[in-house]
């Protein structure tokens, strides 16, 4: 690969993924007031990251078996409250120690 | 006060970073093992700042796809961002010019926006400015380390990092359950649509970007007609 070409194929992935991170926070600059839409977009955020999570999470680790011992690390840590962090070096030590065992 | 709410915004984007550094590590080693000189990959972690779309972007570019393939898959794998800044547009501080604005949209990935969602007040320029810098850092030099340093990590290692940012994602979902029947809706719902998608094989061809895009629009309209938001709590979420 020559380097004009690696050069091109990045601003075209760069410029694509700016232009619809741009687009909306451009035109819908005052607030939207319409009760069913407000409704949606406070959903949102829920919808979107339990669809990646789910069930993306069980192939994120070298097998389902540990992938299922953090996720339900992590669950249980999410429901008493724990911080983001803890969350996640949680469930990653859940996920090290199943593998150990052979999981 | 603006500083303060910049070095906030660092604090909060500490965890995120730490997160990126895992999964843009294995960019870079991926991107550097495929045969892309190490600059390149940094810069495209630099200049993208997403990690799905890079990926499949990457795979493109080895395989020598056209410049309309390399639009096509960044657009469905990324669509998912219009919702996210569609929702960080009502969230953020009404008098932030266009020029703040066209700022942070570049910054606007799953987990600052997931961090951003949670902040209780109106999110500020600055506050988003410090949420941003930080992930974007560790992003760009988890994928220098990981190209330079390509297997130093053992794979027990890199395999149990795999799930952290799933747990992050874990860590926001979850909480609001306790008093919020509404969220807990959303989340199983979400969440077993998702599964189906992936177990359907005639739905094969939602997969990636599409499927995430199409959950997310049924779902949320759904817990929208059973469970409208009252004026109050519509501002946070």
């Amino acid at each position: 690969m020559n380097t004009g070409k690696i050069l091109c194929s990045i601003a075209i992935m760069a410029g694509t993924t700016y232009l619809i991170r741009v687009l909306p926070m451009v035109i819908f600059r005052k607030k939207i007031e319409n009760p069913f839409i407000k409704s949606f977009l406070n959903y949102v955020p829920y919808a979107v990251l339990s669809a990646m999570t789910f069930p993306a999470i069980f192939e994120s680790t070298g097998s389902t078996a540990s992938a299922a011992v953090g996720c339900a690390t992590a669950v249980v840590l999410a429901y008493l409250g724990k911080g983001l962090l803890t969350v996640a070096i949680g469930a990653s030590a859940a996920v090290f120690a199943a593998q150990l065992i052979g999981l | 006060m603006k500083k303060e709410e910049f070095l906030q915004g660092i604090r909060h984007g500490i965890p995120i970073c730490l997160g990126y550094f895992s999964v843009s590590f294995a960019f870079g080693m991926t991107a550097v093992i495929q045969g892309l000189p190490l600059w390149a990959a940094v810069l495209i972690s630099l200049t993208n700042v997403t990690s799905a779309g890079q990926f499949a972007g990457l795979n493109l570019m080895i395989d020598g796809g056209s410049a309309v393939e390399l639009v096509m898959t960044t657009l469905i794998i990324n669509i998912r961002y219009f919702l996210m800044s569609l929702s960080i547009s009502q969230k953020v501080e009404e008098k932030m010019t266009i020029r703040q604005r066209c700022a942070i949209s570049f910054g606007i990935t799953d987990e600052i926006f997931a961090v951003g969602m949670q902040y209780p007040k109106a999110l500020s320029a600055a506050y988003m400015a410090g949420l941003i810098c930080t992930p974007v850092l560790g992003w760009t030099l988890g994928t220098l380390c990981g190209g330079a340093i390509t297997s130093l990590m053992p794979q027990s290692l890199t395999n149990a990092l795999g799930i952290a940012l799933y747990g992050m994602f874990i860590a926001i979902i979850v909480p609001p359950f306790r008093k919020n029947r509404a969220v807990l809706f959303t989340v199983v719902l979400a969440a077993v649509m998702s599964g189906l998608i992936s177990c359907i094989s005639a739905l094969s061809f939602l997969k990636g970007g599409w499927s995430i895009i199409i959950i997310t629009v049924i779902v949320s309209i759904i817990a929208a007609l059973l469970f409208p938001v009252k004026e109050e709590e519509g501002e946070g979420s």
